[in-house]
């Protein structure tokens, strides 16, 4: 995955124009687990959208696999965003109208029915691998947070992305809930090598990642800082 | 979950089970607007139905006639005309040239099932101290009974016409203190009489006809009136009542005789059901219209209130298009719940109101008519109409930017 010049604008009205991201540039390697922090409205949800490919920058390229994505299709950007990467946002959003299995399920299912026996044992596992084994069957609003934001890595995890992208995924959290979150990303990494991109205003958890991307102000402030050799 | 349902349909299904209330008022609204429909268009075919078999057993389909006989206006030789004003001469008791040939003509041509010639008068009838004024139809049972069902009418007595034998109807019956094997004493206006045997009672469920017709045997009639041999009309059954025009008019161009069709002379009737059906398809497009709308705010309100869902499903690979139609389903279904509910509320109602409403003589108003297309038109229709409903609220949820709709 790379990033190359990305900058992001909105238009504010008819004529006015507001810059967010100025320029761009980041490598992610295979199975790197990488902190993104910075201030309140710095631009790191807006950079997170664009490595997800849920927003389009205005310049630059962003490359997944080699692949130039800023030259394909909605239908084929969906599909990729799909397949290739898992999303965990910060207030959990999982879908209240169903369970916490089927939450899991729905990545899956979504160019397949429910009842493939294969998707259903897949969401039981990553249940499993999260520890939520025992509230499959619950609908999300009589779950803790931590339950809730546990059910959407699990969710995010369904399809094996290449990479993970988690905006701010503990800061509804307690402290503790927190670090069992992080805990189990850190582990999932470890086991499957699936890449995570994690934004956090939290330095100690931010400090158990491999590198910690800094951003001010819509910049990347450099050097990038080494914690684990 | 283990249906083998696509995920649009799970996802709507879901979508309209959680937003549990809205979905029970939407679909309240829809079953009363279906019932409406539903009740409305069987009450109208019924009444149309009642109607058409009350008209069509009590009156041939097309009744063939002597032309109208015409006065010609005096014209001297290239001279202006002289009286322009021309007066139509009194019709007497005419009869149709050559029927036997007219009747053998028509049996012919296709699409007409039964020819009957019968003659009509008046007569006396008087019996004692009492008389009346009749109308006397002599006829063919054979062929005249296969159009005018007078058999199914018998409330006393048998539908039999020996030459001595007359067939009256109930009230003309009683007016004149006679029953069932009576005599009466018939004379015609030319001074003929003959004296005939009452061998049935009949009762059309028409005034005037129960107190007027009375039937005897086209050779009776014919030797009453003094016209031996002759016939003024020939009654026709056809096949396709609808056809009755058309077919009438074919038939006067090719023979000496008018031709009057059901449809013609019943006239005012099809003019009031015209206006009937088109001021109820009227009140029918505008409930479905309302119905549509109601549909469409309910899934507007919904796309709203879901929009961060939608974002998450568009982040996890799900297509703009999976998104319109899961709203699209969403309008279909509900539709088609309003549907099923409403066809069935629509029918109890027409039940309750037929067993409520009466005719005078305590006989139902209208025919119970449960018609299948009704409600195969109705479940094909209110769906779609769902469907259609939907589009903008579904094509809203398939434009909502993914990120916008994340952030709420
Ligand atoms: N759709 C938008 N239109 C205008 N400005 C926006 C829009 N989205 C985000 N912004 C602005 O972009 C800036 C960066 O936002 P964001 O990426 O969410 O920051 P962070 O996640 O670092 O707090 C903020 O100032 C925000 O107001
Ligand atoms: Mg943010």
């Amino acid at each position: 995955m790379e990033l190359k010049g990305i900058r992001r604008s909105y238009r504010l009205g008819k004529k006015s124009q507001i810059e967010i991201l100025h320029g761009i540039d980041l490598v992610l390697h295979r199975g790197e687990f990488l902190a993104l922090m910075g201030p309140s409205g710095s631009g790191k949800s807006t950079l997170l959208n664009i490595v997800g490919l849920l927003d389009r920058p205005t310049a630059g390229e962003v490359f997944i696999n080699g692949e130039d994505t800023s030259k394909l299709g909605d239908a084929d950007i969906t599909r990729l965003r799909g397949h290739a990467i898992g999303f965990v946002f910060q207030e959990h959003h999982l879908l209240s109208a169903f369970t916490a299995a089927e939450n899991v399920m729905l990545p899956m299912v979504v160019d397949h029915d429910f009842s493939s026996p294969a998707i259903i044992a897949r969401a039981r596992a990553l249940l499993g691998q999260v520890g939520l084994d025992h509230v499959a069957d619950h609908k999300s609003m009589n779950m803790s947070g931590g339950e809730q934001q546990r059910v959407a890595i699990a969710r995010a995890l369904a399809m094996r992305p290449a990479l993970v992208l988690a905006d701010e995924p503990t800061g509804n959290l307690d402290s503790e809930a927190a670090d069992n979150v992080l805990t189990l990303m850190r582990q999932i990494n470890r086991d499957s090598g699936t890449s995570f991109l994690i934004v956090t205003h939290n330095l100690e958890l931010a400090k158990r990642c491999d590198r910690i991307i800094d951003v001010a102000d819509g910049r990347l402030v450099m050097p990038t800082e080494h914690l684990e050799p | 979950m283990n249906r083998l349902l696509p995920f649009e349909w799970i996802a709507a299904v879901r979508f309209l089970r959680e937003g549990r209330l809205q979905t029970m008022f939407i679909i309240l609204g829809i079953t009363i607007g279906v019932a409406v429909i539903v009740f409305m268009s069987a009450l109208l075919s019924g009444l149309q139905v009642n109607f058409l078999s009350r008209v069509l057993n009590s009156s041939a389909q097309i009744q063939l006639l002597p032309p109208d006989q015409v006065a010609r206006p005096l014209r001297g030789l290239g001279r202006e005309l002289e009286d322009s004003v021309v007066q139509r001469p009194a019709q007497r008791i005419v009869s149709i040239d050559q029927w036997q040939k007219i009747q053998q003509r028509m049996l012919a041509l296709p699409g007409i099932l039964v020819a009957a010639p019968t003659l009509s008068g008046s007569a006396l009838a008087v019996r004692g101290d009492a008389s009346r004024a009749i109308g006397l139809t002599g006829v063919m049972p054979e062929s005249y009974f296969r159009i005018i069902r007078i058999p199914n009418y018998i409330v006393t007595g048998k539908a039999t016409l020996a030459s001595d034998e007359i067939i009256v109807g109930t009230q003309l019956a009683e007016d004149l203190g006679a029953t069932l094997g009576d005599k009466l004493n018939v004379q015609a206006a030319n001074g003929n009489a003959a004296v005939l045997r009452i061998s049935g009672l009949f009762d059309l469920g028409n005034k005037a006809a129960i107190e007027r017709n009375s039937y005897v045997s086209l050779r009776t009639a014919q030797s009453l009136l003094g016209r031996a041999g002759a016939v003024t009309t020939i009654e026709l059954k056809i096949s396709d009542i609808y056809a009755a025009e058309t077919l009438a008019r074919q038939i006067a161009a090719a023979n000496p005789v008018r031709a009057e069709s059901w449809i013609a002379t019943n006239a005012q009737f099809f003019t009031a059901v015209n206006a009937q059906k088109s001021s109820n398809t009227l009140i029918r497009a505008f409930v479905a219209l309302s119905v549509a709308f109601g549909i469409a705010a309910v899934l507007v309100v919904s796309v709203i209130q879901r929009s961060k869902d939608i974002g998450i499903l568009r982040a996890m690979g799900t297509t703009r298009g999976q998104i319109l139609r899961v709203f699209l389903v969403q309008g279909g279904l509900l539709g088609l719940a309003g549907a099923i509910i409403g066809s069935c509320v629509g029918i109890g109602g027409l039940v309750w109101y037929h067993s409520l409403v009466r005719q005078a003589d305590g006989s139902e108003l209208f025919p119970l008519i449960l018609d299948r297309q009704l409600f195969i038109v109705t479940l094909i229709l209110a769906p779609l109409t769902g469907l259609l409903a939907a589009t903008a609220p579904a094509v809203r949820a398939a434009r909502l930017d993914p990120v916008d709709a994340i952030r709420g």
